[in-house]
Parts: C-alpha cells; structure tokens; sequence
C-alpha cells in the first residue's frame, strides 16, 4: 500500500454511501426511454434483411400500406434525400482506411442480416409490428463473408467502391529491427493464436428512440437510450442537417450500455428524419431478438502474440498481430477499438521491444464496436495467456514469471516500449494478496492431490495480471491517434441562494452512480450533506458542454472537472467570506463548510451566509460578479492507469467437459475510491462479464451468417445460478495525473477475469496435453479438446 | 373483449385487444411503466409481477388471461411507510446498478422469500434463475434477499 495524503478533508469521500438513484429504480418512478408517454406519436419498425449479403431487386409495400393502422413505408431510396450525410465513423484510424457509406436504411444492397432495407410507420406498436408482415422484399442472395480469414483474401469484395475487404492497418513498431534482433537471440520464443469470439453486449434494457420535431420553429428534441447525449447531438446535426442550436438530445434512464449504447444509429437517425416528415413524434423501441443483428457485437479478433524471454523467462520482445472483424460497416469508433489496446500487449510487463499491428476488415455480419474494456480485454488476454504458455517453457510457476517480469515499482513512471507513461503502479502487493485469498498453496495441493488419485473433476487456478488505460483522454494523444474529437469533461457547480448545491456534468450515467458520487465530492470539499446536492445529467439543453460516459473515464475525467470546479467556487467564497469578515482571504480557514479567520476562531462566517451574500449581491468586493458558480472544463495530461490480479479456481468434468467456476479473488487498484460500495459493484458485474466471455456467451454465425444465438434463449448470459461469491480486496495507489488521486473501474473485472478463467481451464487439463481451449470453454468444445488429446496420446 | 383486474388493489377494466400482453396493459393501458420488457422470449424476468401473489412473467401472459385475477406490479410494493423490506434490502446491499432488471427482480425475490421458509444462497441463486441482471454479477442481489429471507 502506498501511503499518501488523502486530497479529501470532509470524511465523506470513502465513505460506503447508499445510492442516492436507487428510491427511483426500485419503485418504477424511473423513466427509461420506452415508459416514455408522448401522445400522438408514431411507431417505426423496421424490416431487415434475412440475407447477410444481397441484392435488393424490389420492394412491394402495398400490402403494408393496406394494413390497419400503417401510415407510411419507406424504403432506402424512398429516404436517400432525408440525411445529409451517411451515419458516421468518427475514428479514422489511417488516412487510406476505406469507410464505406451506412446508410441508415440500405439501398441496393444488404451488407448482413439486420440491415435495415425498409420501415413502416404505423399509428401504434402492434400496427407496426403488422404492417412488417405486408412489405415483401426480392433479395438477390450473393455469397457472404462471414469469417475475418474469408475476408481478408477478397474473394468476395462486400463494398466494391472500396475495391477491398480490408478497411485499414495500422502498426506501432518503434524499432523493426530492435524486434528483429530480439526474436533471433531469444532463448525461449513463444507464438500463440487466440480468437476472441464475438459478443452481444446484452444491456438489459434494449436501445429505444423517440423523435419530437417542432415542425414551426424548426426545434428537435431527441430523446434515445444512449450513453453520448452529446456526442450524438453533434453527430446528428451533421448526418441531418439539423442546425445543432435547434437540436436538444435527451437520454432518460439508461437501462446499461457497456458500450453498446456509445454510438449513432440508424434507427435514431429515421426516427429524427420521420419525425420532420411527419412533423409528429416518432419513436422506436427495439426488440431482444432484433437487438441480436442491430445494435453493435463486441470484440471478434483473431490475435497472434510472439514472446521472447531469455533462458530465466525475462522478457525481451512482444509482438502482437491482429485481425479484428469490423462487421459489415464502421460504426462511431469500431475502427479505434483495437487501438485502445495497441499499447497494452506487454501488459504490466518490463519489456524493451515492442511490435503491434491490426488489420481491420469488413464482413458481411452485425457492426462490432466498443464492448466494456474496448480493447483492453483483448489485450489483456493475449498476454495473459501467453505468459502461462511461457511459465511451462521456463519450468517456473506462473506466478513467478510474472513477479520476474512486473515493471519495478521504482521505474514508475514508466516510459512503456509502445510509447505511453505508466504514471504510477506498484504490482506485485496484488498479486501477493490474491493468492492469499484464493489460498494459493493449499489449491495447488489439492490439484496435486486430486492428480495424484486419478480424479477425473480436474482442478484448474489462474492468473491474470493486468494494468489497463482508461480516463479516455487526452485530447492530444486522442489527435495523435486520429480520433475525431476530444477527451475533455465539462463540469458546472452552483451554490443555490440557499446553499444548496447543483451539479451539471457532461458525463452521462447509466448505472454508474454519478448522481451518487458526484454530490460527495462536491460535499466533501463544501462540508455539506450530500444529500444537498443534485446532479444534473444526460440532456444537452442543461448540460450542454460534455463527452459522456465511456472508456472508464467519468470519475477520472468527468470528477476531476467537477472537483476543480468546486474549488473555483470556494475560492470565490473565500473572497467574499473575506470581504464579510473584513479580513485577507490568505488568513481564512475553510473548513466544515465555515469560513473563519487563523487565530481568531470567532469571526466565521458559514458558507450558507457567503451564498446569500453572493446571491443578494448587496455587498461584494469591487468587480466581483454575483452568485457562486464555476465551469471547469479539464482536458487530463495523461491516461489513468489501474491495475490488479484476479485468480480463477475451476474444475473440469473429463466426462462431460462441463466448467464450473468454484472461486474467485481480485485485487485491484483504482487509487483512491470516492465510494467503495460503487468501486465493488463495479468488479462484481465487470468480473461476472469477462467469465461470461469465458465460459458461455458466444455470438455464432452459420456459414451463411446468420446469427445462432439472437435471443437470450439462445446467447447464454448468466444468471444468479451459474455465478459465485467473489473475494475482493485492495491496494491504493493514487494516481499522480489528477489531483483527486483516482482511476477507472467500470471495465477493469471485464478486463481481467477472461484471461484469470482461461487460464485456469488451462490449468486443469494441461497434464493431457491441452495448451488452448477456444472460448467460450463450452461442454463441447472442452470435450472435444479432451477427445483430441486422449486421441493423439493413445 | 373487456379485462377486469384488480391492479395494486384497486379494480381496473379497459376493453383489450385479445392479443395485448400483460405487460403492454399494464405499461400502456394502465401507464404503470415500471414493469420493464428486456427480451421477447421469456428468459429476462424484467416483466415479472405477482399474479395472485406467484411471480410471473408478464410478457408472456396476455391481459384477458388474468381477467378476475389480482396483480401487484413494483409500483404497488412500497407502502405510507416507505420502501417495501425487499426493496430496502436491495437499497442497502448496493443489489442495483443501472435498475432495468430491478423491479422484475425484486418481484422475483418477492415471491421467491414468500414461497420458501428455508432460503439459503444457493437456493436464492436457483430461485432467481429466471430473471437477468447485467450489472451487478447477483452478488448483491443474492444478499439482499437473503437479507430479508432468512
């Protein structure tokens, strides 16, 4: 543990509060996007296509048209003029990246099946759903591209204006040669291929739009079950043409999004062009199963990563190599996915050499985009697994080669071989508590044990060890990467007349407990109750200056700002405190929300007679504007850096190859925690997601490309009976690159737990000779694996 | 044809398309919009309400199927005196993040303490099969209920 000053002095911060959204959500007062009652409103639905690639030779909608309750259908030609520009990618990784036009509702052809190729608009949701009935579409089938290796070779070019399958590669290779050089002098050189299967983020409560044009004054308020209000405001501005002044995005409720509701899409796009049409409101909501092909999949990359280590298992080089499957089209930041874990493939590694590249290629499936951790896990993973791969070759533990490799602590900050600063990071501490809690030796002579007695319940424990990047960003080394816009936070805090206290924030919260954290922060430095302060959130007409909530950046990004924010308007008070007391604003003392003067503890004056004063404006200093209000907008110099290990106990059924997870311990660091109550809800969801990865979800396409598990009958997420208790625990190190010491939390579990379970499956059927099961490690596939391997032995 | 259901104690009739389900009487008839939709195959448990006191999903019964039934959605648990114990244990167990899954589940759990004198984890775990949450990792939401069950 490292020891610091604590930058709190209210001794709320750190306090284990209950949340202050939660009466709302438990009662059904909230308002999610669907519980929405606008009166007079159209419903939209929309009729995708069943083929993953083909033609559109023609569409009838009469029978639609004929149907009770349709108003209108539209097909893409029909709205080829509603939108100014297609749906947009703001992440252009290359300047040569091909981006392919999305239109929001296909012409001519479908790119995967659930492209939209028409919509129906009806005067209710059940007449919605009927008129889909009624369009009849000609489809041409072509041959799709459903694997990221069919792709790659152009046998089928999906967007022949791009002339090719590959939308860009971007490399980070400092010195080619150096890795050369250390790849030939390596004693050990360890090659590993990994598939990350594609996910279906699964946010429970599925995306929902709802359009309210004001056909005289040319206003439009959206309202969408999104985690960017005002990304989206920009960006739809653009792809519409709305003049952005007149154009108000609502997000209501969130019911999660995990990254799956961080992105423009077509269905609020229509609903916006429909709605001006209609000159009505115009709402969608979408269904689990159309949720399966229409909101974005998750990771789909195939990763080769190359280590090379000197005879003790110190690593010299790593090189990573990746294909990532970018779907049929790009989606706001799909290209940029992989590049979130571009400097991350040494993991917490002390490595010298470093290679990474990516091809990112279409093919003819759902859009893929950012899915919690964003490039982390991937990263994560690769090296994670490989490290286990290079333990056995060493002859070492797999503790112990990582202990042999962990970044020293007194290299912090750390100048990492791919060119970022690790600003702080003290490793081995979390991976010395996590065997503790697991109980590391005993396991290891229970594994022993049931060997030795020819168990056929094989025991398996993993590792993981992970530092991941997140407080998305700063703006420059966002430029640097190509990214189309900034990764500042906005914060506005006010004292009110009567000393309450608002908070406007441009981070948008969808489970997070900002509404929570925020207010104590603010009450922490103001010496109030929490309880007096409300956060405002999620709509660009009140909080008109934010870029959301992504990346796990709201707390070090977002709560920063607020902080600096909060310290503007002490200072302020502190001025007219002074004034009141007719004392040097350099000899007051604020502390418990009084203002008094050193050495003279009787003249004070509360922070609520400072407010009034400010508000009154009947005596303030000369020059001084009235009322108590600061906007901060922070821009970070640098990422925030968490870190941690997890360890996964499993056993295998040789029968059966049925995985059960029987135990589970994580330590982790994200400095300092505002509410750690918060910080373990986080792990416990994020750590539950990774296993899942692991273990059970998995978005299969046929060889046609249609989707295999486009229900939650079929994508297998867990439930409370498939999950277990986790052990958690700690270490704090403040991070130096804000001044509240704090990092992200809201991806390090997801980050973690795949590779600490594969591992750990790993681990238990490596004296078979299994060195690698496809995730996710199903029934079948670990039967299989064991299958082959008894084959190959006998 | 004419529903008639005693909706949080108190008696409500609406002539209902045959094919309307619970959950679009309840949310788009009735406006009580706090039971939610999370998937259209029965797996998700968000549109779970008690029927006659049993938890049952919502979205797979059609309203005329309840017509002289008594149902109780989220919106009638909390009572003058606040926060029913199921929801308050859910409060302060941290049992909900984003809340989608939130009213289904304490449903759920509503039913599931009710039914069993004897819960343990492993038995809350099983009980809460049906219903999907995709913040939490259930840790919290197995304490809560133990917290009221046991």
């Amino acid at each position: 543990m490292t020891v610091t000053e604590s930058p709190f002095i209210g001794g709320i911060v750190g306090e284990s509060r209950l949340r202050h959204e939660d009466p709302a959500l438990l009662t059904g007062e909230s308002k999610f996007i669907d519980d929405l009652q606008i009166p007079g409103a159209l419903w939209v639905a929309c009729v995708r296509s069943p083929h993953a690639h083909a033609r559109i030779t023609g569409i009838d909608t009469s029978a639609a048209l004929a149907t009770d309750g349709v108003v209108a259908v539209y097909t893409g030609d029909d709205l080829a003029d509603a939108w100014a520009a297609p749906l947009p990618c703001a992440w252009p990784v290359t300047d040569d990246m091909k981006n392919p036009a999305h239109h929001p509702v296909a012409q001519g052809k479908a790119n995967y099946a659930g492209d939209i190729v028409a919509v129906v608009v009806a005067e209710s949701r059940y007449a919605a759903a009927d008129g889909l009935e009624g369009v009849v579409v000609d489809y041409e089938p072509l041959d799709a591209v459903v694997t990221m290796e069919d792709a790659e070779t152009d046998r089928v070019v999906i967007h022949e204006d791009c002339g090719t399958n590959v939308s860009y590669v971007w490399p980070l290779v400092p010195d080619p040669e150096a890795v050369e050089a250390a790849f030939a002098d390596a004693t050990h050189h360890i090659t590993e291929t990994f598939v990350h299967q594609r996910l279906i983020p699964t946010a429970m409560e599925p995306r929902g739009v709802v359009a309210v044009p004001a056909p005289h004054n040319g206003d439009m308020t959206l309202y969408s079950s999104t985690q960017i209000p005002h990304v989206l405001k920009v960006m739809a501005a653009l792809t519409l043409g709305i003049p952005e002044q007149k154009l108000r995005v609502i997000a209501p409720s969130v019911g999660g999004g995990f990254g799956c509701k961080l992105n423009v899409y077509a269905e609020e796009i229509i609903c916006m062009a429909l709605a001006q049409r209609h000159g009505v409101p115009v709402r969608w909501t979408e269904g689990r199963t159309e949720a399966a092909v229409s909101t974005i999949q998750g990771r789909a990359q195939r990763q080769t990563i190359e280590l090379a280590s000197d005879a003790d298992g110190k690593l010299t080089a790593v090189r990573a190599t990746l294909l990532a499957d970018m779907g049929a089209y790009l989606q706001l930041v799909a290209p940029g996915v992989p590049l979130l874990g571009a400097f991350l493939y040494h993991g917490l590694y002390d490595v010298p050499v470093y290679s990474f590249t990516c091809k990112g290629v279409f093919t003819n499936l759902t859009p893929t985009d950012a899915y919690r951790g964003a490039g982390r896990p991937e990263a994560t993973y690769a090296i994670e697994r490989a490290m286990d791969a290079l333990a056995v070759a060493v002859g070492v533990g797999p503790d112990e080669i990582r202990s042999r490799n962990f970044i020293p602590t007194e290299k912090f900050p750390y100048d990492s071989p791919a060119g970022l600063t690790f600003d702080s990071g003290n490793y081995q501490p979390t991976l010395d508590r996590a065997k503790e809690l697991i109980d590391w030796d005993g396991r290891r002579a229970e594994q022993a044990e049931r060997r030795a007695a020819g168990s056929t319940t094989h025991l398996g424990i993993g590792i993981s060890s992970y530092v991941e990047m997140c407080g998305l960003a700063p703006s420059r080394t966002l430029a640097a990467l190509n990214y189309g816009a900034g990764g500042w936070e906005s914060a506005t805090v006010r004292i009110l007349p009567t000393c309450k206290v608002q908070v406007v924030t441009g981070t948008t919260p969808h489970g997070q407990g900002h509404e929570t954290c925020w207010s104590m922060i603010v009450a922490d430095q103001l010496g109030i109750d929490p309880d007096d302060v409300e956060v405002l959130h999620s709509d660009t007409a009140i909080s008109p200056l934010g870029m959301d909530t992504y990346g796990s950046r709201s707390l070090a990004v977002g709560g920063t700002a607020i902080w600096m924010a909060t310290e503007q308007v002490i200072d302020k008070a502190r001025a007219i405190a002074a004034h009141m007391l007719e004392a040097n604003a350099d000899d007051l003392e604020f502390a418990g929300g009084t203002f008094s003067v050193k050495g003279s503890p009787d003249k004070e004056v509360p922070l609520a007679g400072v407010a009034f004063g400010a508000f009154t404006a009947h005596d303030l200093p000369d020059g001084m504007e009235p009322n108590l209000q600061a906007q901060v907008t922070f821009d970070p110099s640098n990422f925030v850096f968490p870190f941690g290990t997890h360890i996964a106990v499993v056993e295998v059924d040789e029968a059966t190859g049925a995985v059960e997870l029987i135990d589970y311990a994580a330590v982790d660091d994200c400095g300092n925690q505002i509410n750690p109550l918060i910080v373990e809800g986080q792990l416990h969801g994020g750590i539950v997601q990774g296993v899942a990865q692991a273990l059970w979800e998995d978005a299969a396409y046929d060889a046609d490309g249609q989707c295999r598990a486009a229900n939650l009958a079929d994508y297998l997420v867990p439930s409370a009976a498939e999950c277990i208790d986790m052990k958690l625990d700690h270490t704090v190190t403040p991070s130096p690159s804000n001044p509240m010491g704090v990092k992200g939390i809201g991806e390090a579990g997801t980050i973690a737990s795949t590779p600490a379970v594969m591992n750990a499956v790993v681990d238990a059927l490596r004296p078979m000779g299994i060195t690698d099961i496809t995730m996710p490690a199903s029934p079948m596939t670990v039967r299989r694996a064991i299958e082959a391997a008894q084959g190959d032995s006998a | 044809m004419e529903v008639s259901v005693t909706v949080n104690g108190t008696a409500r009739s609406a002539d209902v398309e045959l094919r309307t389900l619970l959950v679009h009487y309840l949310r788009d008839v009735l406006g009580l919009t706090g039971t939610n939709v999370g998937c259209d195959t029965s797996s998700c448990g968000a549109c779970t309400v008690l029927v006659d006191g049993r938890s049952a999903k919502s979205c797979t019964l059609l309203a005329v199927q309840v017509d002289g039934a008594d149902v109780t959605t989220i919106e009638g648990l909390a009572g003058p005196d606040g926060l029913h114990p199921m929801q308050q244990a859910f409060h302060e167990c941290h049992a909900l993040q984003c809340g989608y899954c939130t009213p289904g589940m304490v449903m759920a759990a509503v039913s599931l303490v009710d039914e069993y004198d004897d819960l343990d984890a492993a038995g809350v775990r099983v009980g809460l099969e049906g219903n999907l949450c995709r913040c939490t990792g259930y840790q919290n939401i197995v304490a809560a209920v133990l917290a009221v069950g046991e």
